[in-house]
């Protein structure tokens, strides 16, 4: 026992001798948040719009409060002509034009029927279409009062309701995504670099040719990084309760719990590669393969995995980082307890003990 | 009962294409300070790291302390002290910091052992706070060699513990080493530097993994087998393209400010023949003294021979 608090010692001087990587331990999940949270986001807010009102009569007026009131736009009115337009979109002074033509009111009365004019720079396909999303709602909206005081016959209202998230908050899918993504970061390229050292440096060497356990060598590997994930866990749930508002709708018992099942995976994960490659170079050069391109292209953090072909769908379980995001989802916003998430775990785990038994029958005793 | 046995002890790399070790044997009795000598790529390590149980031999066997280095490695782990030709120590931690690990790792304590390190330690202890990367390279190899005494081994293998060391560190270093011998340890070592193989109870001379011979330093000086000559001239470059055409020369090779010559007919005649061959051939300030051989001649003549036999 002496002997391993000794190697959990050691690892501890490892990691805090080394400023740079402490840093990037720690700074990583903090810049990714932040960078996630407040800078690139999907959502639209305070686009510069152009609303050219050639009517000017209620209807119009009401149309554009309606969007005026809205902060994702910064309206200006003016009596641009087309060419004026144009130059406006072409200087990129604006994201998006909207032309009420004359009579817009006796039109709508008379024939039942107005046109209004939405014109896009598509230049930015995501932000041309979350715009116009966003002025055809309004529009939808101001249609659907309208039709209140009319005596229609028969129409069809369809009650949105989005659950769990009803502002559709970005935030949602990002933080899960990105604790995910974090801890395999931290806990496979942190453990296998470090392993992967001792063999670069020769001390391997030493400590083979002595009485040590090589399960003692990685468990005492595991621990600094274990502790230095769970922080992380709790810088990022402290930054997205209070910076965010995104609080953990679940117990945090078993949001702690099911995190360190996950580190524990990312760890044994991290040890397998280690055990395969020879330099840190490669190893990191693994890491990254192995924990980057999987969490975000199948865990269903960035993509759908419903809209993937089979064969991609099939890879995609045996990616760790898939079920950790379910997990981590259903607990801070749907708020499920464990009868919700059993499943996930239990693969979780299943895959654990996979890679931690792989790695100990793989990992040498002897040089070569 | 012997330290090491060593029985046709082999090892190939990439599946057999490089022999590194080529059917090894020697014994290495106890208490004894064993010198393995031989340029680089000679196999010294490959021998190291099977002893060790770092590495598996292709073929033959070998044991230490009795233990069969296959069979019984944990055995052998327990007992043993390695340092690596490489320093490997961590960089990260001070001198204190990696002894007290090391001492934790065998299940000892720095204490416990304190007196079979402490003429060493002592150099070493004003730094015992700077950590082991900003060391000096001799007191790198001081600290790896009492990180590989603390738990009080049996048999210690020290692999090129001397390269990259300066002269006077060397000289203390293998001081240290003769006290560890007093203290009844086994010392296997090897150096690519001929001038300390003297320094060694018994040595071996090896060359691409093939022993040359084994004998104590003065056995192997004495059995040279000509009579050596060092000559110096005005113009040493001419004169060792001089010598090696002349018809007398049996061997020639420079050696440090002088060339070392030895004869064929080995008589008064002949040096004094050789005298005025080389006045005649413009040299000046001609030098001809007798004296013995080295281990490195004793090398060079070795290796000779055995490529003459070889047919290389």
């Amino acid at each position: 026992m002496k002997q391993f608090f000794t190697f959990v010692k050691k690892e501890f001087y490892h990691v805090f001798r080394d400023k740079k990587t402490l840093l990037m331990l720690f700074g990583l999940p903090i810049s990714m948040i932040i960078l996630f949270g407040f800078a690139l986001t999907n959502e639209i807010k305070n686009a510069k719009i152009v609303i050219v009102d050639y009517s000017k009569d209620v209807v119009t007026q009401q149309i554009i409060s309606k969007i005026e009131a809205s902060k994702y736009f910064d309206v200006e009115r003016s009596l641009y002509s087309h060419e004026q337009l144009e130059a406006a979109f072409k200087e990129g002074k604006i994201k998006m034009a909207i032309v009420f033509p004359e009579k817009f009111n006796e039109n709508l009365l008379h024939l039942n029927k107005a046109q209004v004019q939405v014109i896009a720079d598509a230049t930015d396909i995501n932000t041309a279409t979350t715009l116009s999303n966003y002025v055809s709602a309004i529009i939808g909206d101001y249609q659907i009062q309208l039709l209140k005081n009319k005596n229609v016959p028969m129409r069809i209202v369809p009650e949105l309701r989005m659950l769990y998230n009803p502002q559709l908050k970005g935030e949602y899918t990002f933080i899960p995504g990105m604790m995910a993504m974090i801890m395999m970061l931290v806990c496979v390229m942190m453990t296998s670099i470090s392993i992967v050292k001792e063999k670069e440096l020769g001390t391997m060497e030493i400590l083979l040719v002595s009485p040590f356990k090589p399960f003692m060598v990685i468990l005492s590997k595991f621990v600094p990084y274990l502790i230095i994930s769970l922080i992380n866990v709790t810088s990022i749930l402290l930054l997205s309760w209070l910076f965010l508002d995104l609080p953990v709708k679940g117990s945090i018992l078993l949001f702690y719990a099911e995190s360190l099942l996950f580190i524990l995976t990312s760890l044994s994960l991290g040890l397998l590669i280690s055990v395969n490659s020879e330099s840190q170079q490669t190893a990191m050069f693994i890491s990254l393969m192995a924990t980057m391109l999987p969490t975000m292209l199948l865990s269903g953090f960035m993509f759908p995995i419903e809209n993937m072909p089979l064969p991609l769908q099939t890879v995609s379980n045996l990616v760790p980082s898939k079920w950790f995001y379910i997990i981590v989802r259903s607990i801070m916003i749907k708020g499920s307890g464990f009868s919700a998430v059993w499943k996930e775990t239990l693969i979780l785990a299943g895959i654990t003990f996979f890679l931690l038994i792989v790695s100990l029958k793989k990992f040498k005793i002897r040089l070569a | 009962m012997s330290a090491l046995v060593l029985n046709n002890l082999s090892k190939t790399y990439t599946k057999g294409a490089v022999i590194a070790v080529d059917n090894f044997s020697l014994k290495v009795e106890k208490g004894e300070l064993f010198g393995l000598i031989g340029p680089d790529g000679a196999g010294k390590t490959s021998i190291f790291r099977m002893l060790t149980t770092l590495l598996l031999p292709d073929g033959g066997s070998a044991t230490v302390d009795g233990y069969d280095i296959v069979k019984d490695y944990k055995a052998i782990r327990n007992r043993v002290g390695y340092m690596p030709g490489k320093f490997s120590l961590y960089q990260d931690m001070t001198i204190e910091e990696n002894l007290d690990f090391f001492a934790t790792v065998f299940g000892t304590t720095v204490q416990e052992n304190y007196e079979l390190i402490k003429d060493i330690y002592v150099q070493i202890e004003p730094f015992k706070d700077r950590r082991a990367g900003k060391l000096s390279g001799g007191m790198k190899q001081k600290l790896a060699l009492c990180c590989a005494l603390i738990h009080k081994p049996t048999v210690l293998f020290l692999d090129e513990p001397t390269t990259g060391v300066d002269s006077v560190s060397r000289k203390e270093f293998w001081e240290m080493l003769k006290r560890l011998k007093e203290q009844g340890i086994t010392i296997m070592v090897s150096t690519p530097y001929m001038d300390e193989a003297t320094l060694c109870d018994r040595i071996a001379l090896m060359q691409t993994g093939k022993i040359l011979s084994i004998d104590t330093p003065q056995n192997i000086i004495s059995a040279y087998p000509e009579n050596l000559y060092a000559i110096k001239s005005n113009k040493m470059f001419k004169l060792l393209k001089d010598l090696r055409q002349y018809e007398n020369t049996l061997s020639c090779f420079a050696f440090g400010e002088y060339l070392h010559l030895s004869l064929v007919n080995d008589t008064q005649t002949t040096l004094n023949e050789l005298n005025e061959w080389l006045k005649n051939n413009e040299h000046l300030n001609i030098e001809i003294k007798k004296i013995e051989a080295t281990i490195e001649d004793c090398f060079i003549k070795l290796l000779n021979t055995q490529n003459a036999n070889t047919g290389n």
